[in-house]
């Protein structure tokens, strides 16, 4: 008997999907991604994964990621693949590494900090370690990467 | 080096050079002259020591200050922005000496402006200048810097002067004794550097029993507005003062620290003994901080 693959959360014809989230982290990459706009998002939760067991997917309609914005989800879910849809074709398949250094995208939760009174961007460094960590460059303090408040 | 913003930024190379001038200026053998340099010192928090300090050193070298203290008159009381107040204070200045309760001001700062900028403190996070003349406060007592047992005492947690020397003494191998109560401990992320450093440490709730190993202990006041609950303060406060009768037993190298102001946690019968060396501290700041201005000044 043949296999028959099936999909369980609808094509797009144009626009990104990032398939391999670790699950549970799918809310997250759309409150980061701040998508609340007029794209059309559709997402899968727990879904089976020869990959990772588990995972969350989720499909973007008409928006195209860009690099900086796909390091960010790499620092929740460091498993996940970026995939570029064109007219129903897969036109690029990247996983994502973990950023060495992240700007602009973290808000420091240290209140003291100078980035959280000057109109200025955070700057981290991000140590893949495990677990990972990221240091402020500012305030120096250092943080769990899953403990990190991300904006993009 | 360009800028002093953190111990972190600093090799072993330039910590030693900063203690070699240090020496040098202190002993007379380098006279740095700084006749029409002027550098702006900018304390948005108070301070009396570490800016008279600054003032002193420059002054020590025939150069000038412009002093900014507190907020209560400046144009960030008219909505100027931290970074407008600093390039208008670039015009005027040769350095930037600069303390701000706001942790990262001070390398915020050397972002904006061109000149050369040292923090004097910046909130919890670091006071550099302090570390390199407590460096140098130690080279001297202990002819060097290498593999010493440090103990430092009092608030752990707050204290950004214990911070920045933890981290500098750790790159020479110190090996440390933290002696606090327990709310005010080490923070977790201080430790987890040392740890990654295989820097050796302990925690303990006592000063007395805890120092005859030592050759340096470092102690800091423990805010008595720090505790929630003032009985909890009177509690713990005699187990952080050091007195005459606890250094029976010590090395004869042994030395006391403190970044000063005192208020109680050395009692007085210390300060007659030979490990006393907090005030000849003080005065060793004067020396590293003429070290720091010139070479940031390429004067040396």
């Amino acid at each position: 008997m043949s296999q028959v693959k099936t999909i369980k959360v609808n094509a797009i014809k144009n626009g990104t999907v990032i398939d391999h989230i670790a699950a549970g982290k799918v809310l997250k990459v759309i409150d980061i991604l701040n998508l609340t706009g007029n794209n059309s998002v559709m997402i899968g939760m727990n879904l089976t994964s020869n990959k990772i067991g588990k995972k969350d997917i989720v499909k973007i309609e008409n928006r195209e990621l860009s690099k900086e914005e796909a390091n960010s989800i790499a620092l929740i879910s460091p498993s996940a693949t970026l995939i570029i849809i064109n007219d129903f074709e897969v036109v690029k398949k990247t996983s994502l590494d973990m950023p060495e250094y992240i700007e602009e995208h973290i808000i420091c939760s240290n209140p003291k900090c100078i980035t959280n009174s000057e109109e200025i961007p955070s700057k981290y460094y991000i140590n893949n370690t495990e677990p990972a960590t990221a240091r402020c460059l500012y305030c120096e303090k250092k943080y769990l990467v899953e403990d990190l408040k991300i904006k993009i | 080096m360009k800028n002093l913003i953190s111990m972190r930024d600093l090799s072993k190379e330039d910590i030693m050079r900063l203690m070699d001038t240090a020496a040098k200026i202190e002993k007379g053998e380098i006279i740095p002259n700084m006749q029409r340099k002027l550098a702006a010192l900018l304390f948005f928090e108070p301070s009396t020591r570490t800016m008279f300090s600054f003032d002193t050193a420059m002054k020590r070298m025939n150069g000038d200050t412009i002093i900014m203290s507190g907020t209560k008159n400046t144009s960030a009381k008219k909505g100027e922005t931290f970074a407008d107040t600093l390039q208008t204070i670039a015009q005027y200045s040769d350095i930037i000496i600069m303390r701000s309760p706001i942790e990262g001001a001070a390398r915020y700062a050397a972002e904006v402006v061109d000149l050369p900028v040292v923090n004097a403190g910046d909130g919890a996070n670091q006071h550099p200048t302090q570390a390199l003349l407590d460096l140098y406060s130690i080279i001297k007592t202990q002819g060097k810097l290498e593999n010493l047992k440090i103990g430092l005492a009092g608030d752990l947690r707050f204290g950004r002067t214990v911070h920045s020397l933890a981290q500098a003494m750790a790159v020479f191998g110190a090996e440390f004794k933290f002696i606090s109560p327990s709310f005010l401990q080490m923070p977790d992320y201080l430790k987890d550097d040392l740890i990654e450093q295989n820097i050796k440490f302990e925690e303990f709730k006592d000063i007395e029993g805890n120092i005859d190993d030592l050759d340096i202990l470092y102690v800091t006041r423990i805010q008595k507005e720090r505790f929630a609950d003032p009985e909890d303060y009177e509690r713990v406060k005699g187990s952080y003062v050091l007195n005459k009768a606890m250094l029976e037993n010590v090395k004869e190298n042994f030395k006391v620290l403190h970044p000063l102001p005192r208020v109680d946690e050395i009692h007085i019968d210390v300060d007659d003994t030979k490990f006393a060396y907090y005030f000849p501290q003080a005065k060793n700041g004067v020396y590293t901080r003429q070290a720091i201005i010139s070479i940031l000044l390429g004067e040396v």
